[in-house]
């Protein structure tokens, strides 16, 4: 083989083919003990990520950090200069916002936590309910993953838009329900508008990651459960909702740290600076593009603290679930399968 | 008795086009929108009454910019898939097959950042390139869409990785080819269908940004198109350009739609791969 008139090759690759030529075995899977050679390769390999996003993601969280201590620079009213210095105000803009000025900041972090208890909530219920009817279907499982994955794939900032049509003083939503409601003005129906069209796109994701977990569920449990008598409800409740459980926390997770973050739907579907539904990550955005830096990084840390205790409280109850269920539900599973086979042998 | 068994029968096929009118009644109502004519657009029949493709033709006019805004998007989404597939491919391999230490502790930070709010980085990073220039440039909107889509693109290859098994390499390696061989040789082509489908998926999400995007992007030559369509105004704020918009949406979404339909058995599996272990 003629490695060496290789066609130009991502300047990446060159250090890794030279370290994995000096050893050849180094990394096998087989050999336990992380060799010195498959580590160095590793490093190489990892490294070029780590650093993309210690720039990206690591670097500007510290300058958010860091922006947050500041204040606003002074603006002339006459002449609109902005002088160039930033005034030093320590921990003033997180401090604020238990004043009077905080009111902004509260109102939008309890949009933010409605939405997202709100959407989340309805999306698991929607969503379970998806996967239990495409699990059951036989027929049509094609068209079915595909019409579910076009909300999906409509990028928010479109459907933003196609909910503000729908949702439109003449729109179809109206003319549906025989109402004149003006969805899109200030008002808690500004707030239903948002998590209609949220639901919509995000449930049939939730329903995707319920049924691969249902696919993973042996018949022969069901079959077991059946001939005990148990009804379809306490199977549902019994069988299926324990042992989704844990694809269904992982998607429940996704789901909250995306409906936290959510922008571009209330930006779109209503609009910019509406109380109704201003959420963390649109006031944010709002005092950065104002130039307001120092309060807009004290929102977007907050923000980041926020998702951060949620993930954390999530993975606390998913780690502690997953040991939880490991635990109760094999000896379960055990016993039913030997009801099983006993009665088979009755039977026969 | 009869009539309930006939009810079971159909039930599941009840259930089914419910959960497909569901998913897709809204879209529907954006495509018939879309072929109505400015003059009927607040006609609420199911079908246009008379099929106009007017607000497409006012739409790929050069004068409103939208072609510029989808060509945008194709090079802002593409180079950020192509840089985060590049990069995720070796980091993936790392993580599927060598074993080294901290691998999980890196592996859990690297997905920990794709649940990162957006926002924590666009707001210092809007001051860091006003101050350097890169407003209303590419990079500045390919740079931060890089902290979502690298860690996408990571996570899936890695599952994709996982699931190869590991004689392929062993055979190659036992052939004669360095690790390196191997990897370039043996798995990249196997694996094709999982980076295709990792493509796919980073694709999606890059083509999909909004914030980023509307931060970084003040002259609507350099707007990506959904925010381009967000800005799409009429002559008077009691005016919006419904049809256009509907018209743009579809522009925009029809790619994602045809690939959706072509690969929904492959992304499907990349979708699941990661929540199911």
């Amino acid at each position: 083989m003629a490695d060496i008139k290789i066609p130009p090759e991502p300047s990446t690759d060159e250090p890794h083919l030279a370290t994995g030529r000096r050893s050849p075995v180094s990394g096998r899977r087989s050999a336990a003990p992380a060799t010195e050679g498959s580590g160095r390769m590793a490093a190489l390999l990892v490294s070029p990520t780590l650093l993309v996003l210690t720039i990206v993601v690591l670097y500007p969280t510290l300058v958010a950090l860091d922006d947050s201590l500041y204040g606003t620079k002074g603006l002339d009213p006459k002449t609109g200069f902005i002088s160039d210095t930033e005034p030093f105000v320590g921990l003033k803009n997180y401090a604020d916002i238990f004043g009077a000025a905080g009111d902004r900041f509260w109102n939008a972090f309890w949009n933010t936590t409605f939405f997202t208890v709100v959407t989340v909530g309805l999306e698991t219920v929607i969503g379970v309910a998806m996967a239990l009817i495409m699990h059951k279907a036989f027929s049509g499982r094609a068209m079915i993953r595909a019409s579910i994955l076009i909300p999906w794939a409509v990028p928010t900032a479109i459907s933003g838009l196609l909910w503000r049509w729908i949702f439109n003083s003449n729109g179809v939503a109206n003319a549906l329900i025989g109402h004149q409601i003006l969805w899109t003005t200030e008002g808690f129906h500004s707030k239903v508008a948002v998590i209609v069209a949220e639901v919509w796109k995000t449930a049939p994701f939730i329903g995707l990651l319920v049924l691969a977990g249902l696919q993973v569920i042996s018949k022969e449990v069901y079959e077991a459960a059946r001939l005990d008598g148990a009804s379809a409800t306490l199977q549902f409740w019994h069988i299926t909702l324990p042992l989704v459980k844990p694809a269904l926390l992982v998607a429940m997770l996704f789901r909250c740290m995306d409906a936290l973050r959510m922008f571009d739907l209330p930006y779109i579907l209503i609009g910019a600076q509406k109380n109704s539904v201003e959420t963390l990550s649109m006031l944010a955005q709002n005092e950065a593009s104002n130039v307001r830096f120092g309060p807009a990084s004290a929102y977007s840390v907050l923000l980041f603290l926020y998702v951060f205790l949620v993930a954390l409280a999530f993975v606390r109850l998913l780690g502690a679930d997953l040991v939880g269920d490991d635990g109760k539900a094999k000896p379960a599973r055990k016993r039913r399968k030997t009801t099983f086979s006993r009665r088979t042998e009755v039977t026969a | 008795m009869t009539a309930s068994a006939t009810w079971r029968r159909w039930l599941p096929y009840v259930g089914v086009l419910t959960v497909a009118a569901y998913c897709l009644a809204p879209f529907y109502w954006m495509l018939v929108s879309s072929l109505r004519r400015t003059s009927d657009i607040f006609d609420n029949s199911l079908l246009p009454s008379r099929v106009s493709f007017e607000n497409y033709r006012s739409l790929l006019n050069a004068s409103q910019g939208f072609t510029r805004a989808l060509l945008n998007s194709l090079i802002v989404a593409g180079i950020t898939t192509a840089l985060a597939l590049l990069l995720a491919t070796f980091t993936a391999y790392a993580m599927a097959r060598l074993e080294f230490r901290f691998k999980r502790l890196i592996l859990t930070l690297i997905i920990a950042t794709s649940m990162f709010p957006v926002v924590s980085i666009v707001v210092p990073l809007l001051k860091l390139f006003t101050d350097i220039g890169w407003i209303n440039t590419y990079q500045s909107m390919i740079v931060p869409s890089m902290s979502f889509a690298l860690p996408l693109a990571v996570w899936n290859l890695t599952t994709f990785f996982r699931q190869m098994p590991d004689e392929l390499e062993h055979a190659a390696m036992i052939d004669g080819c360095t690790r390196g061989q191997a990897f370039r040789k043996v798995i990249i082509p196997l694996a094709a269908p999982g980076i295709f489908t990792t493509a796919i998926i980073t694709f999606i999400a890059a083509w999909n940004e909004f914030l980023i995007a509307l931060t970084m992007t003040n002259k609507p030559q350099m707007q990506t198109a959904p925010v381009a369509i967000s800005k799409f105004t009429g002559a008077t704020t009691y005016e919006t350009p419904f049809g256009s918009q509907m018209a743009a949406g579809v522009l925009v979404t029809i790619p994602l739609v045809i690939m959706v339909l072509l690969f929904q058995r492959r992304i499907v599996a990349g979708l699941t791969a990661g929540a199911a272990k």
